[in-house]
């Protein structure tokens, strides 16, 4: 940390090109809520720090040809505010407003709590129901696109390239976006680590489950979609029994580890219950 | 360890120093500024004794770097109220007895501040939002909260 040096890009090019010459010495910090404490612990100490913070060419949200595009560098209070993802995608706003604690969320940043890839990152599981895919960006027009289910490798662990920058988070605009149900169990109201949340979207035609999909997180190595779930639902009608049982189905999909806050058999049994409140949120929140 | 030169705004007045990279806001603001007012409970982001407004904005001193606030505005407790002239939040905390040892005060009251800045006729799910990154071990938040609602209150009956 003493030796550590201080790098701040003026724009989206100059950032590229500090990441290639530091050629994986650096680290990106954008909100720091994760990084800076673990500076201070000494867990980490990287060589070069790359301050993104400023940079307002990464914190845009934008509207375009039915996408959603969302900077990597916006803090997560302004996504909880924005009025684009309040109407177009309300889980993720609602994840939003739960992250952490109003102080936290008005320095952290959705690109730092997916690289971070906690498998408890309040925004993973809203996205991959959103099936929401992201942008790494390199020195040189290097640039891919990597669908979110594909991005987390394992807990804390993604596959971005040492030379590569998280831009933006894109995801088609939902064509029912109301159909939607998000919700985080945690120990405490706030400032807490989920013990399991969930994330449903649906598209629902007259009572019958066109199209299902849902994430879960903390309670695999990583936030994971629930496709044996989204599979036992499509092209069933939503009657309570029919969710209740598809919804006792996800313990398939999921493989959660006891931990300090909750056992592996108690985030099993609250995945289902929790599941099937969201799916029942999700086909309820659309009528009229 | 580098350093770099960094100014800030602190309580309405520009301040220069030097930071080195891995610096908190908040080691900044004790160590070199003197601003002990700002107080360091956990150090990592857990407690909200540190509180700040940055840029208008309340957040934990210790969970930004020193150099990320450069160029910007922070304002402490200091920058809001003084003993002869207490902000209508602070007196509200006093009359009300929503202080104890004290240590959580400055950052529940500049938590507080932003969200009737913002929200001047905000319900009790809104303070216990606006606050709820900030602990209390001896109060047990009623009187917080209560001491938030005068404020309120007091701010209408001022306005009618």
């Amino acid at each position: 940390m003493g030796n550590t040096e201080y790098i701040k890009p003026k724009n989206l090019n100059d950032l590229l090109n500090n990441k290639k010459e530091t050629e994986g010495r650096g680290a990106v910090i954008a909100g720091g809520t994760n990084l800076i404490p673990q500076m201070q612990e000494k867990i980490k100490s990287p060589e070069f720090l790359i301050d993104v913070c400023d940079l307002q060419e990464l914190s845009q949200i934008k509207e375009e040809n039915g996408m959603i595009s969302i900077g990597a560098g916006t803090t997560i209070a302004d996504i909880a505010s924005s009025d684009i993802i309040n109407v177009k995608s309300p889980i993720l706003a609602s994840a939003a407003r739960q992250l952490g604690n109003p102080l936290v969320r008005n320095r952290a940043t959705i690109g730092g709590n997916l690289a971070d890839a906690s498998p408890a990152a309040d925004t993973a599981p809203p996205l991959l129901a959103l099936e929401a895919f992201l942008f790494l960006e390199s020195e040189g027009g290097g640039q891919r696109e990597v669908p979110l289910e594909q991005f987390f490798t394992g807990p804390n662990q993604t596959v971005m390239k040492a030379n590569e920058v998280m831009t933006r988070i894109c995801f088609s605009e939902p064509e029912h976006p109301l159909n939607g149900g998000y919700i985080k169990l945690g120990l405490r109201k706030a400032m807490a680590i989920s013990v399991v949340s969930v994330a449903v979207m649906l598209d629902v035609e007259e009572g019958i489950c066109r199209k299902a999909r849902i994430a879960l997180g903390s309670v695999a190595p990583k936030p994971v979609r629930a496709y044996g779930v989204e599979k036992n639902l499509e092209g069933k009608e939503l009657n309570r029994d029919v969710i209740e049982a598809s919804a006792n189905k996800v313990t398939k999909d999921i493989s959660p580890i006891s931990d300090i806050r909750a056992s592996a058999k108690y985030r099993q049994h609250t995945s289902s219950v929790l599941l099937k409140r969201a799916i029942l949120e999700a086909r309820d929140r659309g009528k009229k | 360890m580098k350093k770099y030169p960094m100014h800030i705004n602190l309580n309405g007045e520009w301040v220069e120093m030097e930071a080195d990279a891995g610096e908190t806001l908040l080691q900044t603001l004790r160590n070199k500024l003197d601003a002990v007012e700002v107080k360091n409970g956990c150090g990592k982001g857990d407690c909200g004794a540190c509180t700040v407004i940055l840029n208008g904005n309340p957040v934990n001193a210790c969970l930004t770097l020193a150099l990320q606030a450069d160029g910007k505005e922070v304002v402490t407790i200091k920058g809001i109220g003084s003993v002869q002239n207490p902000h209508p939040i602070q007196k509200s905390f006093v009359e009300k007895g929503a202080i104890q040892c004290g240590f959580c005060t400055a950052g529940h009251v500049l938590s507080a501040k932003v969200l009737l800045d913002k929200n001047p006729e905000p319900t009790r799910d809104d303070i216990t939002e606006a606050i709820s990154g900030n602990l209390c071990r001896c109060t047990g938040y009623t009187k917080i909260v209560e001491a938030i609602e005068d404020s309120v209150l007091e701010a209408q009956s001022g306005r009618e």
